[in-house]
C-alpha cells in the first residue's frame, strides 16, 4: 500500500482547492460536459481554438480534489499547444494511469508531461482512476462534438 | 417449527464474534464499517454452504431420487426458517428471489399491472434506496399512475402528518424502507401501515437494513409485502425474500415464467402453480437458501434483540464522537436510527475522505448510496457512511474519528 502522501501531493491539494482557469469561456468554439455517475463528479470544458491552436481552455463543475486537480492541471499543460500536442499528451497519461503502454513524448512535451506526474499515483487506486481522467475524456468529447451541442463522456 | 428458543447470548461481544468472522484473520488490524453494503460471513455459513455442496446438492423439486429429495427438503427447510424468522403464518408466503431488488421489482411487475389504473398513485418516501424507487417510477410510467414522494422532516425523521396528508383514495401502494440505508432512521412502519390501510393501500416494505439488526414481524407491522436480501444478513449474496399475504400472492400473476413454476403446460395454454413455487421460476439458488438459512440461524443465535441494542449503543457512541470532529456534518436520521451515520466534511469531497480512510484500514462507503433523490435533498454530491455489524465496536468507531481528523488535518493545510 502506497503512503497517502503519494497520492495527496501538495501540488493536487493545492490544485484542488485554487483549480486554474476555473470559469466558462463566453463564446467557446468547442464545450463538452463529463460525468461519473459512480462519483456524481460533473465537469465541464471549454475550448476556444485558434485554427490548430489551443488559444484558451477552462473548466467549471464540482467534483473530488482528485479530478479537480486533475482539470486545472489539464488546462495549464494543454493552453497554448496544438491539438496533436494536446492529444499526445491525454495519450501518454491516459497509457500511464491505466497501466497502458507508454510512448515517448517529443522532447518539446516532456516538461508539460512531468507536469502531470503527480496524478500519476492514482493508478494504485483502480476506483480513482476515472477522477484524474474524466476532464480528458470531456476535452476529446469537446472536440469531437463541436461547439453546438456539449456532448456527454458518460 | 423453529421457534429459536433458548440459545440467545445475552451481552454481544464483538471481540469473540470476530472470530467467527475468518475475513478478520485474513484482513488484519481491518475496521470494516460498511455492512450497510453488504455483510461479512460467519464461517458457520461458508462452512455450511461448502458441506451443503459437498454432501447434500442436488436441484430441488425435480428428481425421485433420495438426494435430490434431501436437497428439497433442504431448500424448503431454509423457507420455513425465514418463516419462522418473520413470524410469518404461512411458509408458502416466503417466496425466494436474488434479494431485495428483485422482490420489489417482482411485485412491482406482477401487482402492478394487475391492479394499477390511471390515475392511481404509488407513495414512496424521500430516502428510499433507488431499488424501493426506480420500479415503482418505471410501473407508474408504464400504467398511467402517479409516483409521489412523502417527505422527511428537518431532522431526518419520516414526518407522519405529510404523510398522512398524501394518502388518497387514489393511494394504491405505499412502499417504505424500513431502516434508511443513508441515515439510519427507523421509520414508524406499524403507524404507516395503519394510515395506508385506511384508504385502501397496501404496504410494502424493504427491510434489506432491519433484517440483520432488529426484531421483525410481519404479523405485528401488519404489512401486505416485505423483502430483504440474504447478503446483508451475514447470508450469501444471490439469495433474498419476498414475502407476502398468501391472499395477495395467490391473485398475483407470474412475473417471469419456465420451469418449476407450471402445473400443465401445452401448446395453447399454461396453468401456474400456487405460490411460492409461481414466483420460482427455474432453478433456484439453492444453496443460496440453505446459507440464508444458517444466516438466520446466525442472527437468532445472537438475539435480535442483544443485536439492536448493541448497535444502537455503538450508533449513539460514533455520532457523539463524530459529532465533536470540527467540520464535519452529520446527516439527520430522526430521533430513532440505527447503525448507520453519514457524514460530509466541510471542504473535502466524500470519495477523497474514502480514499484517505482507506489508506488508515478503514472500510466505509462513500457516494450516493443508490439514493440520488435524497442527494439532491440534502444538496451534496456524495456522503462518507459508516454502518455496522455485529463486530464492531467502539474502538472501530475511534479508529473512524481518528481517520476522519487525519483527513481534515490533510486537506485543510
Amino acid at each position: 500500500m502506497m503512503d497517502l502522501r503519494e497520492l495527496y501531493q501538495d501540488i493536487i491539494l493545492d490544485h484542488g482547492r485554487h483549480p486554474r482557469n476555473f470559469r466558462p469561456i463566453e463564446q467557446p468554439t468547442h464545450t463538452a460536459k463529463g460525468h461519473n455517475p459512480l462519483c456524481g463528479d460533473r465537469v465541464t470544458v471549454y475550448l476556444l481554438m485558434d485554427g490548430d491552436r489551443i488559444a484558451d481552455v477552462s473548466f467549471e463543475g464540482r467534483g473530488c480534489a482528485i479530478s479537480t486537480a486533475s482539470s486545472s492541471l489539464m488546462t495549464e499543460v494543454i493552453k497554448g499547444k496544438s491539438l496533436a500536442e494536446a492529444q499526445a499528451l491525454f495519450a501518454q497519461f491516459h497509457a500511464k494511469v491505466t497501466g497502458g503502454e507508454v510512448h515517448d513524448l517529443p522532447e518539446a512535451l516532456e516538461d508539460d508531461a512531468e507536469r502531470l506526474e503527480p496524478l500519476i499515483g492514482v493508478k494504485a487506486y483502480p476506483a480513482r482512476v476515472k477522477c484524474a481522467t474524466l476532464p480528458w475524456h470531456a476535452f476529446e468529447a469537446a472536440l469531437k462534438g463541436g461547439a453546438a451541442e456539449p456532448v456527454k463522456t458518460e | 417449527m423453529n421457534d429459536f428458543a433458548g440459545t440467545r447470548r445475552a451481552v454481544i461481544d464483538p471481540q469473540a464474534l470476530r472470530r467467527e468472522f475468518p475475513i478478520y484473520q485474513n484482513n488484519p488490524g481491518l475496521v470494516f464499517l460498511d455492512s450497510g453494503a453488504s455483510a461479512q460471513k460467519p464461517a458457520v455459513v461458508i462452512d455450511g454452504v461448502a458441506e451443503f455442496y459437498r454432501r447434500d446438492y442436488a436441484n430441488v423439486h425435480r428428481g425421485v431420487y433420495e438426494l435430490s429429495q434431501r436437497s428439497t427438503d433442504a431448500f424448503e427447510a431454509a423457507r420455513e426458517t425465514t418463516r419462522a424468522f418473520l413470524n410469518a403464518d404461512d411458509a408458502n408466503e416466503i417466496v425466494f428471489t436474488r434479494g431485495t431488488t428483485e422482490g420489489i421489482n417482482l411485485v412491482a411487475q406482477s401487482w402492478g399491472p394487475a391492479f394499477l389504473k390511471p390515475g392511481d398513485e404509488i407513495i414512496v418516501s424521500d430516502i428510499e434506496h433507488h431499488s424501493n424507487f426506480v420500479p415503482w417510477q418505471m410501473i407508474c410510467e408504464r400504467m398511467g399512475a402517479r409516483l409521489t414522494v412523502a417527505p422527511t422532516g428537518p431532522d431526518g425523521g419520516f414526518d407522519l402528518a405529510a404523510f398522512e396528508a398524501l394518502l388518497s383514495p387514489r393511494t394504491k401502494m405505499v412502499a417504505v424502507v424500513h431502516v434508511g440505508n443513508v441515515t439510519g432512521a427507523v421509520l414508524p412502519v406499524e403507524r404507516i401501515v395503519e394510515l395506508a390501510h385506511a384508504k385502501g393501500a397496501k404496504v410494502l416494505i424493504d427491510g434489506a437494513q432491519a433484517i440483520p439488526r432488529m426484531a421483525v414481524d410481519v404479523r405485528a407491522i401488519d404489512c401486505d409485502f416485505y423483502v430483504f436480501s440474504g447478503h446483508k444478513a451475514y447470508g450469501p449474496s444471490g439469495i433474498g425474500v419476498l414475502w407476502g399475504r398468501y391472499d395477495l400472492l395467490a391473485t398475483m400473476p407470474p412475473w417471469q415464467t419456465g420451469g418449476g413454476m407450471i402445473t400443465q403446460v401445452t401448446a395453447a395454454h399454461t396453468d401456474f402453480q400456487e405460490p411460492p413455487h409461481r414466483f420460482e421460476a427455474g432453478t433456484p439458488d439453492i444453496s443460496g437458501a440453505h446459507g440464508l438459512k444458517l444466516a438466520l440461524e446466525f442472527i437468532e443465535g445472537i438475539g435480535r434483540e442483544a443485536i439492536r441494542q448493541h448497535e444502537e449503543d455503538l450508533t449513539g457512541y460514533a455520532l457523539d464522537r463524530l459529532s465533536r470532529i470540527p467540520g464535519l456534518n452529520l446527516v439527520g436520521g430522526g430521533q430513532q436510527r440505527l447503525s448507520v451515520v453519514s457524514f460530509n466534511l466541510d471542504g473535502v469531497h466524500p470519495h477523497d475522505v474514502g480514499t484517505v480512510l482507506d489508506q488508515q484500514g478503514v472500510a466505509v462507503r462513500v457516494g450516493h448510496h443508490c439514493a440520488q433523490p435524497l442527494m439532491d435533498k440534502l444538496g451534496v454530491a456524495g456522503t462518507v457512511r459508516a454502518s455496522l455489524g455485529v463486530y464492531n465496536d467502539r474502538d472501530d468507531i475511534d479508529r473512524l474519528a481518528a481517520a476522519v481528523e487525519t483527513c481534515r488535518e490533510m486537506f485543510s493545510r
